[in-house]
């Protein structure tokens, strides 16, 4: 099988060559233009947002002698001693810990609820009229579109501080992004079911019951969750607008400059914020997992 | 529902049907009892939450009271003649997006290589960096905020900073994610031909992955612009500044002007990074 590949004609592959350096350049132009682009709008961009590089090369010292600052002094000799320092606040800081992980609960707990009720009526394969759906769908829009701070620091006008406050803002916030979710879910799903019911004379309702439910729970669940890990982190900020959490004692300590109280507080925030995404990812993991092999 | 289909429904006789396969119809009470008790566990610590939290409804009533007045006075938006610093604002809160979007991508580039299974085999490097990525993410961007108006000062550009580190996170994440679930044929093929590490990186996994990332930049943009509204809250720039401030001196027409402004800013943002996606993710499936 020692046969030798003719070569091509000349004028055939000069041909070829010369498309194949047309298409590289062609691709290489593009990308310099769009670099080109991006670098232009970024300079926009530096000079609307005032960015001084001078300042920051300047001031960048600061930040790890910040961080060094918040770091306690943890000596070997004293470790029990120095922990307990550090941790001077420990029962307090855990109970305004609970109370964040309890208002992320309750916030994607009610938002959820409220999204589960609204979704049916934002998904273009149930909604009964086009209208409805329409305007359902602009709703939730407005709710996950306005940031749940900004939620928080009108309710706290309206309702008086306190983590009541932080609940509201976080469930409606949740409500307009969870019932996004969940509309597309719902869109996603097999229709057969829900014609094969539709037309043994079930109702509306009783039609997602029986032929919508089963089909969508666990992913709902599945983004439920995901939520939930979402709002733990913005239940931890609620407090700086007053709504409560563990947000104020941590504002108080950046803003007073008590540096290890600082440290104290967002160490205790960053293990919550990571064990709940871990035991979310698996809780997750197992719920899609199940539905997959159904 | 119209009158034969109710009949044709009553013809079903379900209680015989019943009689003769109950097991179908029977739902096991082991089953049953796990539901119930999931539910009530639920039930249950939301309740507990809302004793906790303080929930009261006379509270929520009067509250609910007070936002109806206040929907009122929102009405009719209006900039009171200062219009043009809230577009220098809304500027500036998209300056800022954009800018800590950029910034973050462009750091969390090279350091996602590092946290891919398949591009570092070595467990200890992937994992260090991994959880590096995790605490910096589970740092809410306005503590990055407090935290950087520390260094630079209050002004935008301690928010660029606060976007840019929170998201360098998230991204680091993601992007690692994308190399790893990455298809292995095209680096094989790059290392079958005589190519080092760096090559596969460079022409097997790169070109794989840059649309996906691309994407996934777009879209944090998207949601960036959403977070930049809300950084001045702590004085690190944007339209959040004057919010916050109006909200607190109850300026609610201004308010309600500001937040449509919002609304119309992120709309368009959406449009516009929706179509450019879509070219990124569909050039590449051609």
């Amino acid at each position: 099988m020692n046969k030798r590949i003719a070569p091509l004609a000349p004028a055939r592959s000069e041909a070829l060559k010369a498309a194949y350096a047309r298409a590289v350049a062609a691709t290489r132009r593009r990308t310099i233009l769009s670099l080109v682009a991006i670098a232009v709008l970024a300079v926009a961009a530096g000079f609307a947002a005032e960015v001084k590089p001078l300042v920051l090369t300047g001031n960048i010292g600061n930040f790890t002698s910040y961080l060094g600052q918040i770091l306690p002094g943890l000596t070997l000799a004293n470790i029990r001693g120095d922990l307990a320092e550090w941790y001077w606040g420990l029962p307090k800081w855990a109970a305004l810990l609970g109370e964040t992980l309890l208002m992320a609960y309750l916030g994607t707990l009610l938002g959820g609820l409220a999204a589960f009720v609204l979704c049916f009526g934002a998904a273009a394969n149930l909604a009964r009229t086009r209208l409805g759906c329409f305007l359902t769908r602009r709703i939730l829009e407005v709710l996950r579109t306005v940031p749940e701070i900004v939620f928080a620091l009108i309710f706290v006008i309206a309702f008086g501080l306190g983590p009541m406050v932080g609940v509201m803002a976080l469930a409606i916030h949740t409500a307009g992004a969870l019932g996004k979710l969940f509309s597309e879910v719902v869109e996603n799903i097999d229709m057969k079911p829900v014609d094969g019911l539709t037309a043994s004379g079930a109702t509306h309702v009783e039609a997602i019951r029986f032929a919508v439910l089963p089909q969508v729970l666990s992913n709902f669940a599945s983004y439920g969750l995901l939520r939930f890990e979402i709002n733990v982190r913005g239940a931890g900020v609620m407090g700086f607008v007053g709504a409560g959490g563990i947000g104020q004692e941590l504002l108080v300590a950046i803003r007073n400059f008590y540096y290890t109280d600082v440290s104290a507080i967002l160490l205790m925030i960053i293990a919550t914020v990571m064990v709940i995404d871990l035991a979310t990812e698996r809780l997750r993991h197992r719920l899609i997992g199940s539905e997959g092999t159904r | 529902m119209s009158d034969p289909l109710r009949a044709r429904r009553q013809a079903v006789d379900t209680a015989a049907l019943t009689a003769r396969y109950p097991e179908v119809f029977r739902t096991p009470w082991a089953t049953r009892l796990v539901t119930l008790g999931s539910l009530g566990c639920v039930a249950g610590l939301a309740a507990f939450a809302m004793w906790w939290l303080d929930f009261s409804a006379a509270r929520i009533l009067n509250g609910f009271g007070r936002l109806g007045e206040f929907a009122l006075l929102m009405l009719p938006p209006s900039a009171e003649d200062r219009f043009p610093a809230f577009l220098g604002a809304l500027a500036e809160t998209l300056g800022i997006a954009f800018l800590g979007t950029l910034t973050a991508a462009l750091f969390a580039f090279p350091v996602a290589f590092l946290a891919a299974r398949n591009v570092v085999p070595n467990v200890f490097v992937h994992f260090v960096v991994r959880r590096g990525f995790d605490v910096i993410r589970s740092v809410d961007v306005l503590i990055w905020a407090l935290i950087w108006i520390n260094v630079v000062g209050l002004g935008p550009f301690a928010g660029a900073l606060a976007i840019a580190c929170s998201d360098f996170g998230a991204l680091g994440k993601l992007f690692s994610e994308a190399v790893e679930s990455a298809d292995r044929k095209a680096g094989e093929g790059v290392t079958a031909a005589g190519g080092g590490s760096l090559d596969r990186v460079r022409f097997g996994l790169v070109p794989a992955v840059l649309p996906v990332l691309g994407s996934q930049v777009l879209y944090f943009f998207e949601s960036n612009t959403r977070s930049a509204t809300i950084i001045g809250i702590v004085g690190a720039g944007g339209i959040g500044q004057y919010l916050t401030e109006l909200i607190r001196v109850l300026e609610l027409q201004q308010v309600s002007f500001i937040v449509l402004m919002i609304l119309v800013t992120v709309a368009v943002i959406d449009l516009i990074s929706g179509r450019l996606r879509r070219v990124l993710i569909g050039g590449e499936r051609r």
